[in-house]
């Protein structure tokens, strides 16, 4: 192997670390200032123009705040618990295709820094590593509060993993491949969320409770666990967990934008224009970019919209309405795409979202009557 | 030396040094955390061999699930930190037996079986494709769909059992 492959290796997975970081930081500004014009206020506008320079000054106030190890910590896992949450999504990203290819120096340089074959498994598997930071800072700092967050989310994470796996299974089985270009490449015609409307929308129910953001947020609630996990961190250890949960809530809105908003594509109207991506590579990030940013609004006012779901509730919406709801739209995704093959006729995939959108109602008909029946029953 | 050969050497150590952490730790949540680690090289031992499906299953099914899972009940339990008095005596002496003949005999096979020409060198490189991913769901659908099949309504007696064990009875209106 020669060394510029390895050259290219370690500047795309650098300069996509960068992209990360330099995103968590705007994001942080993009969240308060969004927030602050929901709720009437204005935000921070202080530093620099229209407070572009916030991130700079936060950053700098985290580096010079004192750093504190409390007494009876266990020390080494609790160093290492910041390091395990904020690794995970990093190279979460590693996979995801921010877009086709262009010739520099006469040689291909693809936009993604892997192409393997088994990308929505690598996303299962990382995001399933993902958890130990969070629950390992919560046992490492002996304190009952950052206990009860770990477990919490551990607790969280686990369940809301089985209906993010079968979503990625609808993604596959539309994709009819398990790897994410390829997945891309199929959304050429006709984005997978229109097939699967009910897919991406659990999808993103499921990654706002996978990456702990409200209404979710259990395991850091400071009403009742002052704030969860990482009560006792402070200074850029805490930085460190802030900047993993912003990155995951990047990287995330990546990968929905992947499996179901047809990635780094063009919107379907632009199909075969000058604006589509096969005419001009540089045009793939900026889709992509676009539609992180939607998705990042949704997530947000999210946020500003809703209340925390009380936890006792979080677990049998997860348990008890996401996960037969995403069995069945797996079910549904796969009879349809079957039917359509063997029948040949390709008017019964849109039987699919049809169908799905009916199972969607019928879950919120469920809840609905649940809700009723606890307001009014006896407890 | 190719590069293979170095990430296997690195590997088999690291391997190696978290299986005996996770024997020799005193502290149950330490030791959870060696057996990740330890699940963590046997993946990138599968990813050397060229399957990375067998891989990423390792690590989301083992690394990601079983252990989140150890690890929580270690710590909703509290058990932390083992006594260093053990409730069984037996156990220790009969334990390093049982682990003297497993080597013996590994020693014994290696030397008597290995050839230097049989080994093998290669991977099959035909396991990375996705088509291999392919063939394999279909012998596991077709040939193997028995077993595969039982193995699935074990887990949901066992599901079922965990389910039973832990329902608290609701108590009557006579009693």
């Amino acid at each position: 192997m020669d060394w510029t492959i390895w050259l290219e290796w370690v500047l795309k997975g650098f300069i996509l670390c960068l992209i990360l970081l330099t995103g968590f930081a705007y994001l942080t500004l993009y969240e308060r200032r969004a927030l602050a014009r929901m709720q009437i206020r204005v935000g921070p506008n202080r530093a620099g123009p229209q407070g572009l320079l916030q991130p700079i000054a936060d950053a700098v106030k985290l580096i010079f705040k004192e750093e504190l190890t409390p007494g009876r910590v266990y020390k080494v896992v609790f160093i290492l618990a910041p390091v395990l949450t904020v690794v995970p999504s990093l190279i979460l990203a590693a996979v995801i295709p921010l877009g086709t290819s262009f010739t520099m120096f006469g040689r291909e340089i693809a936009l993604h820094v892997a192409d393997i074959n088994v990308g929505v498994l690598y996303l299962m598997s990382i995001a399933s590593i993902a958890v130990y930071g969070i629950v390992l800072a919560g046992w490492s700092s002996n304190n009952k509060y950052a206990m009860l967050g770990g477990i919490r989310s551990s607790a969280q994470m686990i369940s809301y993993e089985l209906s993010l796996g079968l979503c990625f299974v609808i993604a596959i089985l539309l994709g009819n491949s398990m790897n994410l270009n390829d997945i891309v490449n199929a959304q050429k015609d006709v984005w997978f969320a229109v097939i699967q409307p009910a897919g991406a929308l659990v999808f993103m129910i499921v990654t706002l409770a996978e990456v702990n953001r409200a209404p979710f947020d259990m395991p850091e609630a400071e009403q009742e666990l002052t704030a969860g996990y990482h009560s006792e961190y402070s200074g850029m250890k805490f930085a460190l967990f802030f900047m993993a949960e912003y990155q995951k809530m990047i990287v995330i809105c990546m990968i929905a934008a992947t499996l179901f908003f047809g990635g780094y594509r063009e919107f379907w109207f632009l199909k075969d224009t000058f604006l589509s991506v096969d005419r001009f590579w540089f045009l793939g990030p900026i889709y992509l970019l676009l539609k992180v940013v939607v998705l990042l609004f949704f997530m947000i006012w999210i946020r500003a919209t809703w209340p925390r779901i009380r936890y006792d509730r979080l677990m049998a919406f997860g348990w008890k309405v996401l996960l037969p709801l995403s069995l069945i739209l797996a079910f549904i995704t796969a009879t349809g795409i079957l039917l359509a093959q063997e029948l040949n006729n390709q008017m019964i995939i849109w039987g699919i979202p049809v169908l799905s959108i009916l199972c969607v109602l019928v879950a919120v008909a469920f809840i609905y009557r649940d809700l009723r029946r606890k307001s009014h029953g006896r407890v | 030396m190719n590069s293979d050969l170095i990430v296997f050497l690195v590997l088999a150590i690291v391997s190696i040094a978290t299986a005996l952490g996770m024997v020799f730790s005193r502290n149950a949540v330490y030791s959870a955390l060696f057996l990740v680690l330890n699940f963590v090289t046997v993946a990138v031992f599968y990813l050397l061999l060229g399957a990375p499906f067998i891989a990423m299953s390792q690590i989301t099914v083992y690394a990601g699930a079983i252990m989140v899972l150890f690890l929580f009940v270690i710590m909703l339990l509290g058990a932390d930190s083992i006594s260093s008095t053990s409730d069984l005596p037996w156990q220790k002496p009969l334990a390093f037996t049982l682990a003297l003949v497993l080597v013996v005999e590994s020693i014994y096979l290696i030397v008597s079986r290995a050839q230097m020409d049989r080994v093998i060198t290669e991977p099959d490189t035909s396991i990375n494709t996705v088509e291999n991913l392919r063939e394999m769901a279909i012998t596991l659908y077709s040939q193997y769909l028995l077993p595969f099949e039982v193995t699935s309504i074990l887990l949901l007696v066992a599901m079922v059992g965990a389910i039973v064990l832990t329902k608290q009875e609701k108590v009557g209106k006579g009693s």
